[in-house]
């Protein structure tokens, strides 16, 4: 990382953010997490009417669910739209490497969720008004929560890098979050090994182990594994390389 | 300044660029002719480091393309085909993203907008949004994007395409200007802007060079044709009559 690094990937965070600022997705998008985010932990987690305080099972529990829809709602414009307008031509004859465009363009959906989720403190303040809950779990929540929105977001943004069809890569995005949330159930993933041959069980269960779910449930129950941490990291960073490729493959 | 070795572009089992070489030297405006689909937007999306050559190699200003591509790119401006912009952008910021990734910040970066607004007669939209301009203004946006860190090489890709008539004089001026201290290619399919503004011309057809030189010598290629036109629609057409054969 170098001083030019920075600068331009700053350059193009602050145009991406910029247009999501001046467009009423950033809006639309940070409403409905609100509403849908306390909505369900209220109405349908009856959060209140619980003695127990901890938000994992009422408030966090429905994160995974309202992220696979509305992350690619929010990266689903990140390189679809430089392919239909054509300004991909632009950027990459530009002094601009890929990936510094690539973080830009990422960090600045990233920072979309991340007022997005942070304008739920006020669930922390309710919970914390009405109990006396440990912080270290809400800490650990939050940042689990934060990290499985950003898979989702890596995901649509190499999704988006091979078409120029905004709808397109909403809905195979939504397709493949909604994939990677399922084979983590206990319940479905049951179905499945009952259903393959015998013999196959191992593979059934060794696919269900790259869902996001089982490494989300471990970190909101307040167990802060590093191990958990990582899982994210690398699915995050293993997207954003996925994205490179899109990017290659259609200046090849 | 420019130097292309044996450029080849294959997509799939098409050949689109077959083998092309030339050299544009500091001061040289060279335009690139040629029919529909010859390979000119191909080459030159070669030459900006936008595709990836099937083999050959790219160097401007002695820097290789391909071993050192942020480094060429910084000396090079270049307007693509059909002018594209960032559509929720003013022309102003337009213009100051474009700075800010060529390294120029600060003060140097709205001298450099102010400069470009008045080459390129943008002073009047200038916090106008792209959206709502006309195709004219557009294409000047983009043009004026492509000289705002006052390259040594420019690639223009059809930069009089959707002008009126009064703009396109302008700009075929400004190439002409601007070719005294730089080295330009640009294409075109409007023949009379070879004499107004080329040093040296081109003719692609198929992916191959099939003309090249000053507009004089071009016009002597073929015996009996008198004009560009003529020598064009000659060199081309018994190419495509070739391939009926």
């Amino acid at each position: 990382m170098n001083k030019r690094d920075i600068e331009n990937t700053l350059t193009v965070f602050k145009r991406e953010f910029l247009a999501y600022f001046n467009s009423p997705v950033l809006y639309v998008i940070v409403v409905i997490f609100l509403l849908a985010s306390q909505g369900f932990a209220f109405f349908f987690s009856r959060i209140l009417d619980s003695d127990d305080v901890s938000l994992a099972t009422r408030f966090f529990v429905w994160h995974p669910w309202i992220y696979t829809v509305l992350a690619p709602a929010v990266g689903m414009r990140l390189w679809s739209e430089e392919h239909r307008l054509g300004t991909i031509e632009l950027l990459m004859t530009m002094p601009v490497s890929p990936w510094q465009a690539i973080l830009g363009k990422f960090f600045a959906a990233a920072f979309v969720w991340a007022i997005g989720l942070g304008l739920t403190f006020t669930i922390a303040m309710t919970v914390g008004y009405l109990g006396d809950p440990d912080s270290g779990p809400i800490i650990s929540g939050y940042v689990a929560s934060y990290l499985y929105a950003m898979a989702c977001l890596a995901v649509t943004s190499a999704i988006s890098a091979f078409t120029r069809s905004q709808v397109v890569c909403f809905i195979i995005s939504v397709a493949f979050c909604l994939v990677i949330a399922l084979i983590g159930d206990p319940g479905i993933t049951q179905a499945i090994v009952n259903a393959v041959p015998n013999g196959f069980e191992w593979l059934v269960r060794f696919v269900s182990y790259f869902s996001f779910m089982d490494h989300f449930f471990e970190m909101t129950k307040g167990i802060f594994v590093l191990r958990d941490v990582l899982y994210f990291i690398s699915v995050i960073a293993a997207a954003l390389l996925v994205t490179d490729l899109g990017l290659r493959s259609k200046r090849a | 300044m420019i130097q292309v070795k044996n450029l080849r572009k294959e997509f799939g089992s098409k050949v689109a660029v077959d083998d092309v070489s030339f050299k544009v030297e500091k001061g040289e405006v060279l335009g690139f002719l040629g029919p529909n689909g010859a390979g000119k937007s191909t080459t030159m999306r070669m030459v900006t480091g936008y595709f990836r050559p099937t083999s050959g190699s790219v160097s401007l200003g002695g820097i290789d393309m391909l071993d050192e591509p942020e480094k060429a790119k910084q000396i090079l401006g270049y307007l693509p085909e059909n002018a594209p912009l960032y559509s929720d952008m003013t022309v102003a910021s337009f213009l100051g993203f474009c700075a800010e990734l060529r390294g120029i910040h600060g003060a140097a970066r709205t001298k450099a907008i102010d400069r470009v607004l008045d080459l390129c007669f943008l002073d009047k939209v200038r916090n106008q949004s792209v959206d709502t301009l006309s195709k004219g203004y557009r294409h000047r946006t983009c043009f004026a994007q492509s000289i705002i860190h006052d390259p040594e090489v420019l690639i223009l890709d059809e930069p009089t395409d959707g002008l009126d008539p009064n703009q396109k004089h302008e700009v075929r001026g400004m190439i002409k200007r601007m070719g005294q201290n730089k080295a330009i290619i640009f294409s075109t399919h409007i023949l009379e802007e070879v004499d107004a503004a080329c040093s040296r011309a081109m003719i692609i057809d198929r992916g191959k060079v099939v003309a090249d030189g000053t507009p004089e010598q071009l016009r002597k290629i073929v015996p009996g044709c008198n004009s560009l036109d003529e020598v064009f629609r000659s060199i081309t057409r018994s190419e495509t009559a070739k391939k009926g054969e």
